[in-house]
This record gives C-alpha cells, sequence and structure tokens, in this order.
C-alpha cells in the first residue's frame, strides 16, 4: 500500500467514523484506534494521536451546527467542563502511575454497566418538569430545544450535577489515560444521571469532548504521537462526516440514538475488556 | 401540540430563534420579567451564532490548512503517489518517522515549505478552535450579564492554557 492509498482510504473510513461520533456524542476513537492498529498495523501510540484528532474534529464539525440548531445545552455544556478538563490534565500525569491493564479491566467493566443503565431508560424517556437541583437551579441549567421528529418545543429540568460533576471527572480522566472513551462515559452521565434529553445528551456531549481532548492534546504533540500524514486524512475525513453527520440527528428519533449508543457503548466496552485481559 | 408554556405571540414553529421563557435565565435562580426574557433571548441566540461561527472557521480554515499540506507532501515526493508500487506507507507511520512536535522544529519546517509542517500547524489550529470556543464563552456570559458563569468559564479556560504549559508547549 503506497501512502496515496494509505491517505485515500484512511480519509473515507474517517467520513464514516465522523457520521457515527456526531450521531452519538462519540469522538470515534472506537473506530479509528483498532482500525489504525489492527489493520494498517500503525504504532498504538500514533493512533492514539490520531484519535485525538479525531475527537476534535467530530467536536468542532458537529457542534457547529448543533449549537445554531439550539440542540446543545450550552450552559450545562460549559458548567461540567470543569470537571472534563480537569480530569483530563489528572489523568495525562497519571499515565505513568497507573497500570494500563487494570485501567483497561475497570472502565471496560464500568462501560458495560452504563450501557446497561442507558438501555433500561429506553422506555422512560420522559424530560423532567420539576428540579429541586440547587446546583442546576442556581447555575439555571435547564434547557429546552426543538425536537423535528415529534415536531414540538421540548422544555427540560435537569437534576443529578453532583453524580453528574463526578462522572465527567472520570470521563476526562479515561480519555486522558486510555486516548477513547471520551464520550462514552459523557453521554450517560447526562442521560441517566442529569436527566438530560437523549439527543440534547448526544449534542452536548459533541460540544464538550473537543475541551476535553484539546486539554491533553498539547501532551500528545509534544510526545510526538501526532503523525501528520495519519493526522491529515482522520481530520479532513472526520470533519466531512461529522459535518454529514449533525444532520442526521435532528431527523432521528431519540430511541434510535439511544439504540445505535448503546450498541457502540458495548463494543467499546468489549474492546476495553480484550485490551485488559488478552493485551 | 402547541407547548402550553411557549409565551403568547411566539410562533409554533420559531426557526431555532426563540426558546421559551422558562429557558431562559441567568445564574441566581431570578426569574425574568417578559420584557428581560425578550431581551435575553436574543442575547442568547447571538451568543450561540458566535460559537457556531468561531467553530465553523476553525474547522474550515484547518481544513484548508491540512488539505494544503497534503498537496505539498504528495507535490514534493512523487514516490509517495502511485496507486501501486513498492514504496510503503509504513515508513511514514513508523515510530521512527521524522515530523515536527516541538514550535522551533514546526518553525524550520514551514520556513522550508514541507507539506507534514502545514499539516501539523493545520492540526493545530484545529486544536486550538475548542480553546478559543471557551475563550468566545467567557466573553458571552460577561455579554449575558452572568458572573458566576462567566467565573466557571474562565476557570476552564484558564485549565485548558495550563495544560498547554505543563506539557511543556
Amino acid at each position: 500500500m503506497t501512502p496515496l492509498d494509505f491517505v485515500v482510504s484512511l480519509a473515507l473510513i474517517s467520513v464514516a467514523a465522523g457520521v457515527l461520533g456526531s450521531l452519538i456524542g462519540l469522538g470515534g476513537g472506537v473506530v479509528i484506534v483498532p482500525l489504525l492498529t489492527l489493520v494498517y498495523h500503525v504504532d498504538i501510540r500514533l493512533a492514539i494521536g490520531a484519535s485525538i484528532v479525531s475527537v476534535i474534529a467530530t467536536s468542532s464539525g458537529a457542534a457547529a451546527a448543533y449549537v445554531r440548531e439550539r440542540m446543545t445545552n450550552l450552559r450545562a455544556g460549559m458548567f461540567l467542563e470543569i470537571a472534563t478538563t480537569t480530569g483530563a490534565v489528572s489523568g495525562a500525569y497519571l499515565t505513568t502511575v497507573l497500570p494500563t491493564r487494570f485501567l483497561f479491566v475497570f472502565f471496560g467493566v464500568v462501560l458495560a454497566y452504563s450501557s446497561f443503565t442507558t438501555f433500561r431508560r429506553r422506555h422512560a424517556d420522559q424530560p423532567l418538569t420539576v428540579s429541586h437541583d440547587r446546583i442546576a437551579n442556581y447555575f439555571n441549567l435547564h434547557g429546552s430545544y426543538y425536537d423535528a421528529v415529534e415536531q414540538r418545543e421540548i422544555p427540560y429540568k435537569v437534576v443529578g450535577t453532583k453524580p453528574g460533576l463526578a462522572l465527567m471527572y472520570v470521563a476526562g480522566l479515561v480519555s486522558a489515560l486510555l486516548g477513547i472513551g471520551s464520550g462514552a462515559l459523557k453521554v450517560p452521565a447526562m442521560d441517566s444521571a442529569m436527566h438530560l434529553p437523549m439527543k440534547v445528551s448526544s449534542a452536548t456531549s459533541n460540544f464538550m469532548i473537543g475541551v476535553t481532548a484539546a486539554a491533553s492534546a498539547g501532551v500528545y504533540f509534544i510526545r510526538g504521537q501526532i503523525d501528520p500524514i495519519i493526522a491529515a486524512p482522520v481530520a479532513a475525513g472526520v470533519l466531512l462526516g461529522a459535518t454529514l453527520g449533525a444532520r442526521v440527528l435532528g431527523r432521528v428519533t431519540s430511541k434510535t440514538v439511544r439504540i445505535v449508543f448503546v450498541v457502540v457503548l458495548v463494543v467499546i466496552s468489549l474492546e476495553m475488556l480484550q485490551k485488559g485481559i488478552f493485551p | 401540540m402547541r407547548h402550553p408554556n411557549l409565551p403568547a405571540g411566539v410562533p409554533e414553529r420559531p426557526p431555532y430563534d426563540q426558546p421559551p421563557v422558562e429557558a431562559l435565565g441567568r445564574s441566581g435562580g431570578r426569574v425574568l420579567s417578559p420584557e428581560e426574557a425578550a431581551v435575553m433571548a436574543e442575547k442568547v441566540r447571538k451568543v450561540e451564532v458566535a460559537i457556531s461561527l468561531v467553530l465553523r472557521t476553525g474547522v474550515v480554515v484547518s481544513v484548508l490548512v491540512i488539505a494544503t499540506g497534503l498537496g505539498l507532501m504528495f507535490a514534493h515526493h512523487s514516490a509517495y503517489l502511485p496507486v501501486s508500487g513498492h514504496f510503503s506507507y509504513h515508513q511514514l507511520t513508523s515510530r521512527s518517522t521524522p515530523f515536527p512536535h516541538s514550535f522551533s522544529a514546526l518553525g524550520r519546517s514551514i520556513a522550508r515549505g514541507q507539506g507534514r509542517g502545514i499539516i501539523v500547524l493545520g492540526v493545530l489550529i484545529l486544536i486550538l478552535t475548542p480553546v478559543l470556543r471557551v475563550a468566545v464563552g467567557v466573553l458571552s456570559f460577561v455579554y449575558e450579564k452572568d458572573p458566576p458563569m462567566a467565573l466557571v468559564t474562565l476557570f476552564v479556560l484558564a485549565v485548558l492554557i495550563g495544560s498547554f504549559f505543563l506539557a511543556g508547549v
């Protein structure tokens, strides 16, 4: 395979990763990392660097549309970034201290559990109308979005800010430590713990993952993990895919988004368990 | 079905620009009067458009720079170009492949007009886009006269900038 074949094929697959990532609020690392290591036989460190680029590309590409369409909860997103960025910075410095294999097993189990809780909520998807959460009320993290499928404005209240913040800290930590799974914990944190509607959780996760990834991207750049010939097709392809994917979220039901998310979460969880148990 | 909380005079399907009164408001929990809510709705809309614009501009600029770099790289190295041949991409994706990963090396690479340096520049623009978005967020909350949220966003910006310094950039 010549460099041209590599660039063109990787760009095409990255378009698909961008569409999937923008729809369910993940960064596409779930596609990019195994693809680069298993199919293209690229060093894992460079694959993780490419995954960070993919996360930022998905986030900026999709969020530009979601923010304009009022699908994102800007206040909740920016508030929760307190926890994700601090998590990401602490994670970048814990990499050398913590045993990676143990982390993969641990987060594999955590994600398996959150895919279960996300799946369980598939019939009870009603937004809350009352919130007694003092933090959410003080910062007015509640919101409303227009659902194009149900053809109505859907207001919702936010609860569980404290467990939400805790999960977001762990989400920042895991994305910096393992290079994958940045959105995998953010969506369940907003959906299950804070009761944001599924589509808003996905759009807000998209909005946030770019900032979480940027907080550890400096380290990856200096360590020489961002190889231009891998990063270029990934960035360009994912950006195109995320821009296209952002047109889909408005038109599908929350339940579809939830089911696709759960399936991908199970795959990520198995990927992590495999890395931890049979590295 | 019309939502009961939509204020009178607001059309059923405002094209993304009129959130219901209950979704508006600053930190502190005080309920806004209808006049305040109208002003707030306009401000929130401007903020959304501004943030969206920052993200879109960052994305477009970075893609253009990356595409230029990629074009230059292939233009300078005719060996990379054939669809079939002996030159493998593995020579460019191994751990020993030389590419700039410090600002001084990046500057030298760009000065020599190397494609890979220009690609790295495009990727750095992409990485800095969310940081710029957070900075715009701080200004937005100042504009919405919401000091608690402005402080929250300022903290996030400080952590982000700190992360780059901690990395030794």
